[in-house]
Parts: C-alpha cells; sequence; structure tokens
C-alpha cells in the first residue's frame, strides 16, 4: 500500500501546478428549465413515453393481476404492501434469497421512488417497497407500481425525491442495445419485460 | 458456411500515420457503408431528441460551464470525492498512470481470491489497455457489452467510443458470433433480437457467478461520493449488483460538483449519444451498502496524462468531454475513415484534440485529420470547440510533420468531391434542427482548392463563419 498515499501527493500537486494563474473558477449560469409549462398533463406524457419505449401501461391496483400475466413464482420485497398481491402467483419476499433463487422466479413486483414524465424514467431507490437491486435485475419480467403523488414531468423535479447516496437505479423501458447498426432493440441483460401499474390517487 | 472473419484491425495498422491509415480504410467499402448507415441513423435520431427540449443551449452552456469549473477546482473536488466515498465505505486508490492503476486492479482481483473478471465498457480501461495487462499477468477480462463482446471475439480493436463494433453490420455480427461463439444458437439469424439475446445466454452464467467486476463511471459527484453508469443493456447492473467485488476506475476529470449536476448531464447525455430521452439503465451508488450490491468497493482515480491536458489553457476544454461521440457521427471525416485510422482509443474529433494531448509527441498528425467544418463543436454537449482546440494544436506541432500529414492525410480523405459534399451535408443537416445562429446549411466542398497550412489564422468565430462563405463561392 507505500505507493499509493505517493501517487495521492503526487496527483495533487501535478493539478495544483497545472492550475496555477489559472484564476477564478467561472459561476455556471442556471438558465435551464427545471419543469415543464404549468397545465401539461404529466401522467399522459409518461404513458405516451412509457410505451414509445416498449414498457406497458396499466391502470389501478386491480390491473397489478393481468401486469403480472402467466407468472408463477413472483418475488416482492419483504415491506411491498399486503394489499398489492393480487392474482394467482406465489409472492415469495426477499429475504436474502440466493442468485439461484432468483434466478428461478418469474417475475418481480415492487414501487418506485418517482417517475419523470419527460423521458418515460422510473427511478427506485432502494426504499419503501423496492427492495435491493438484485430483485430488479435478475428476473425477466419486472411489474412497477407507481402512485400518481410520484410522477413529476422533469428530471429536475425528480432528483430531490431520492435517497442520494442510496443504490439508485433509474429504469427508461427494458433493457435494450443500440450496438447493432445504432437501432434500439430490446431485451438484453435486463428484464426484457417491463409492466407499469400507474394509481390514480 | 460464413464468411471467415477478417478485423478491421488486422487491415488498419494501429501505429501507422493518420494519413497510411485512412487510405486503407478508404478502401474497404463495406466500411464505409457500414459507418455512413449506423452514423446516420444516430445523427437524425439525435437531432430529433435534441430538438425536442427548448432549453437545449442553455443546457450546453451550463454544463460547459459546469465542467469548466470542476477543472479549475479539480484538486478540491477530487479530495472531496475521496472523502465522501470513503465514509460510505468505499477504498480509494490513485494511478498517475496506466500501469499503476493496472497494477492496483490486478491486486484487488487477487486479493478477492479471482481470476477472472466482468466488465462493464469503459473507455478509461480501455485507455489503459486493462484487458491486454490482466492477460499477461495471467487474469482473464470478459467484456460484456454486446458491441465490446463483438469486437473482443472478432479479435479486433474498438472503432467508435460508444459503439465499438459500429464498423460491423448485422450480418457481418451474425459471422462472428456463429464463428467464435461457442455457444451461439443453431441457425442464428441476422435479426438483431436474435442477436441480443445469443449475447444474453452466452453471459448470464458468467454473470450471476462473478466473483469481481471492473467499471468505469460516467459522472463521480463529489458533494456524496457517489458514481453514475450509464448504459442501455443491464450488462452494466449485472456488473455493479452481482459480483463482491467492485473495481472503478475512473478519470479525475469525471468529477462533478454536486448530485444536482446530473439534471444538466442526464439530459444531454442519453439524447446525445444514443439518441434517446433517456437511456435504459442509469445506476448510481455510493460506497458499500449492506446487504445490497458489492461490499468489498473500489475507486481508482486516474491520471494517465490528464493533468498535462489540464495545464494548457486551450487545451484543457477537452477534459469536458462526456464521451458522448455525437462529434464521431457528425464528422465527414471520421464517417469515411472509422475509427481505426486515428489510431488512438479516441477517434473522431475528440481524438484528434485528446490523443495528442494526452500522449505528448505522439499522434501530432491527428490535429490534421479535420477539415475544420465546426460540425463537431455545434453538437458538443458541453460545447467544446474542437476546431479550436486543433487549430491551437496544428501551431504547437512539429509543422513538418503537420504538413506532411495534411498533404497526404486530410486531402486523401477528401480527394473525391461528390462524395465528400455528400458527407458535409449529411452532417450538416443532422445537426439542423436544433442550430440556434445561422451557421451554413450546406458546404459544397470546393476538392481542387482544398489547402490546409500550418500557419492557418486562429479565426475568431464569427470570421470562421465567413471564411467558409468566402470559400463556398
Ligand atoms: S467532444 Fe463533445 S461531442 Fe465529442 S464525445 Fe466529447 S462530449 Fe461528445
Amino acid at each position: 500500500m507505500s505507493a499509493t498515499p505517493t501517487a495521492r501527493e503526487e496527483i495533487l500537486a501535478r493539478m495544483r501546478r497545472a492550475l496555477d494563474g489559472a484564476g477564478e473558477a467561472p459561476v455556471p449560469p442556471r438558465e435551464y428549465r427545471r419543469s415543464l409549462e404549468t397545465g401539461a398533463d404529466i401522467t399522459a406524457m409518461l404513458i405516451d413515453r412509457l410505451v414509445d419505449y416498449k414498457a406497458n401501461v396499466h391502470h389501478g391496483l386491480a390491473s397489478i393481476a393481468a401486469a403480472l400475466g402467466d407468472a408463477q413464482r413472483v418475488v416482492v420485497p419483504a415491506d411491498l404492501p399486503e394489499d398489492w398481491r393480487l392474482g394467482g402467483a406465489e409472492f415469495v419476499p426477499d429475504t436474502e434469497l440466493s442468485t439461484a433463487d432468483l434466478d428461478g422466479m418469474d417475475a418481480v413486483l415492487t414501487g418506485c421512488a418517482a417517475a419523470v414524465a419527460v423521458s418515460g424514467t422510473i427511478m427506485l431507490d432502494a426504499g419503501a417497497a423496492q427492495g435491493r437491486r438484485a430483485i430488479t435485475l435478475v428476473p425477466d419480467h419486472h411489474v412497477v407500481v407507481v402512485r400518481r403523488d410520484q410522477i413529476v414531468g422533469h428530471l429536475a423535479e425528480a432528483l430531490p425525491m431520492l435517497d442520494r447516496t442510496a443504490p439508485q437505479t433509474w429504469i427508461s423501458g427494458p433493457s435494450a442495445t443500440s450496438d447493432i447498426e445504432l437501432q434500439r432493440v430490446e431485451g438484453v441483460h435486463g428484464p426484457r419485460r417491463l409492466d407499469v401499474v400507474l394509481l390514480e390517487d | 458456411m460464413s464468411p471467415e472473419i477478417v478485423p478491421a484491425a488486422s487491415l488498419i495498422p494501429a501505429d501507422a500515420p493518420f494519413p497510411k491509415a485512412a487510405k486503407v480504410a478508404l478502401g474497404m467499402p463495406q466500411l464505409r457503408k457500414n459507418l455512413a448507415h449506423a452514423t446516420g441513423t444516430i445523427r437524425a435520431k439525435r437531432a430529433n431528441v435534441a430538438g425536442e427540449l427548448d432549453d437545449w443551449e442553455p443546457l450546453r452552456d451550463t454544463a460547459a460551464a459546469i465542467k469548466a469549473d470542476v477543472q479549475h477546482r479539480l484538486p478540491e473536488l477530487a479530495v472531496e470525492f475521496e472523502r465522501n466515498a470513503t465514509a460510505a465505505g468505499a477504498h480509494v486508490h490513485w494511478a498517475r498512470d496506466a500501469q499503476e492503476a493496472n497494477a492496483i486492479a490486478a491486486r484487488i482481483v487477487r486479493e478477492a481470491g479471482a481470476d477472472e473478471v466482468v466488465k462493464v465498457k469503459s473507455m478509461a480501461t480501455q485507455e489503459i489497455e486493462l484487458n491486454e495487462h490482466f492477460e499477461a499477468v495471467g487474469l482473464k477480462a470478459f467484456e460484456t457489452d454486446l458491441a465490446e463482446l463483438i469486437v473482443q471475439l472478432a479479435e479486433d480493436r474498438p472503432s467508435h467510443i460508444l459503439v465499438p463494433a459500429i464498423h460491423y453490420n448485422r450480418t457481418e455480427i451474425r459471422d462472428i458470433f456463429d464463428q467464435r461463439m461457442s455457444d451461439a444458437p443453431k441457425g442464428l439469424t441476422d435479426e438483431p433480437a436474435a442477436l441480443a439475446e445469443a449475447a444474453r445466454q452466452h453471459l448470464r452464467r458468467r454473470f450471476l457467478s462473478a466473483k469481481v467486476a471492473v467499471s468505469g463511471a460516467n459522472f463521480a459527484v463529489a458533494e456524496t461520493g457517489s458514481l453514475v453508469v450509464v448504459e442501455s443493456e443491464g450488462n452494466g447492473r449485472m456488473c455493479l449488483t452481482m459480483p463482491q467485488t467492485l473495481i472503478s476506475i475512473v478519470g479525475i476529470e469525471k468529477l462533478l460538483p454536486s448530485f444536482s449536476d446530473l439534471e444538466v448531464f442526464m439530459q444531454l447525455l442519453p439524447r446525445s449519444s444514443t439518441g434517446e430521452r433517456m437511456n435504459p439503465y442509469t445506476s448510481v451508488w455510493t460506497g458499500a451498502r449492506e446487504g445490497d450490491g458489492p461490499q468489498d468497493v473500489h475507486v481508482i482515480l486516474l491520471d494517465n496524462g490528464r493533468t498535462g491536458v489540464l495545464a494548457d489553457e486551450v487545451g484543457r476544454q477537452a477534459l469536458s468531454c462526456i464521451r458522448c461521440s455525437a462529434c464521431l457521427n457528425v464528422c465527414p471525416v471520421y464517417e469515411r475513415t472509422g475509427g481505426h485510422a486515428y489510431g488512438h482509443v479516441y477517434p473522431g474529433p475528440i481524438g484528434a484534440i485528446l490523443a495528442p494531448q494526452l500522449e505528448p509527441g505522439r499522434h501530432d498528425d491527428l490535429p490534421y485529420a479535420s477539415s475544420l467544418c465546426g460540425a463537431c463543436y455545434e453538437v458538443c454537449p458541453v460545447k467544446i470547440n474542437i476546431p479550436e482546440v486543433l487549430v491551437h494544436l496544428r501551431q504547437q506541432g512539429p509543422h513538418q510533420a503537420g504538413e506532411r500529414a495534411a498533404m497526404g492525410g486530410a486531402k486523401a480523405v477528401m480527394a473525391r468531391p461528390r462524395l465528400w459534399r455528400a458527407a458535409l451535408k449529411a452532417a450538416r443537416l443532422g445537426s439542423m434542427p436544433w442550430r440556434r445562429k445561422g451557421f451554413l446549411r450546406r458546404l459544397p466542398w470546393p476538392g481542387s482548392k482544398w489547402t490546409v497550412s500550418r500557419d492557418l489564422p486562429v479565426p475568431p468565430k464569427e470570421d470562421f463563419r465567413d471564411w467558409w462563405k468566402e470559400r463556398q463561392r
């Protein structure tokens, strides 16, 4: 470990030398938008953007069963509300399930921390009803419940809703790639099916 | 039986000067066709989603200023990042150069009791040639990004900073999988969805059993000690979540002052790179979190020439780059030669200003691999004035070599006026919808009059445009 502190001191010294005489740091202007026009229908916009990136959208608590489709074993965070566990599937709470266990699940059902209409982005921050990152990654089908009060228009409105130092995953549509001729194709390593259930109040 | 795979890198010598390498690339019609198709697609997508935002220009202004602020306060922000990441349970290391970074990474892998790692695509690890170093010391690095996987299987080199396999079309990718991927499904077609499925099956077990992952980071937030990785496929999430040990190699220029700065960069980056409103997955993590993801978390802060770039008042703006690749996609020279000809991991306009600065004395010909048309500056989400830096570097380089490069290189690329005009026009059209000021719509190329000289005056912005208009007549 002896070389490491030396490298640190040397790099910091190089930085200071490079900046010798560089003057004051500029103060960034902040002229950009932080919200959408008032009156914008953010729910409609969110739906439009989700569908555009091949997510399925459902309405109301009762639609959770349909969103889960024919999934038989569904992993859920231990604190998932009881009244969300709808339909005929077996709901398996994540009490330190192994990777192999997770790989055997047909779907995962969670809540979220925020949703951004403009980009169709659902944000998870390991908070209530979300669980650890692995449970929303390994199963091939993610059903996520979004409450009306979690939807905002703009990214700048969503960031303050997150637990900044918690592990976060921002999700915009199912897993995809643009690596073949730069066309977006759905379905690589993450869940290939994303269903979003909107709870209207 | 599919045709034999001939990696482009085996034809285009990595260490040849640009003019020579470019000539080889120009003689590869399929490569040019693939590039034109892919860059054309992405230009249109980018222009669309950038055009959706009525505050695109203010966002660029802010991003440029935040990056300039970071550069001015780099020592303080690096130490702030280190303090906060360490407090959150990460081990922060510093590496002066590639060798030191590779050695630290290899040591961590061994200490974790592993001899292989899964990798998230990262320019920093390509720059330090981590895979090659690992191989030399008996460790294996598996690329998991689809394009990186293609390049690795083809034993080729990346040719684009975002889509390293951009020079292959779907049929060629199918052939590579068919011949080089041991578990490729029988009768694999060239449908992109089928190719993606084959990659999923190929990597799944490796993801679920990997002990160690290596990543880069798109952003490092000083205020919180967080790292951010932006991706599409979920291979990033797999690497960042499933293994016990995570090593992230992060160039010191990736720092951002505060978490809320992401509201600027996460609007600009996905729109500029893949032309999406948002990329499918963004991961943010801060040190180690009990019961969630890797518990043994390392960050290697990498210099490797960056402090040298920082010392150049004009050149340091190259450190603002967020590696979106928009400048490659609009560059008429890149579109015709591809990435290999540049002979550096950073090709295209950003490579032409970054490579010669990161490795002084090498790549002196790259600042001439440009016609100074300015399309790169116009699309750059952080407003790096690439033409300005190109001219600055030309004035510093050895003139003889520069002249030779200008005569032999740029000219060779642009020798066919009709093709050249088409390329330029496409580049300009792609960037039009969001353009504010009256920049030229079309730049018919006066091929016969092409001259570049070492003492081309540093043109003030408006004069530069007038100068072009003049040339147009
Ligand atoms: S120089 Fe600008 S346009 Fe080019 S890759 Fe970097 S950020 Fe993107």
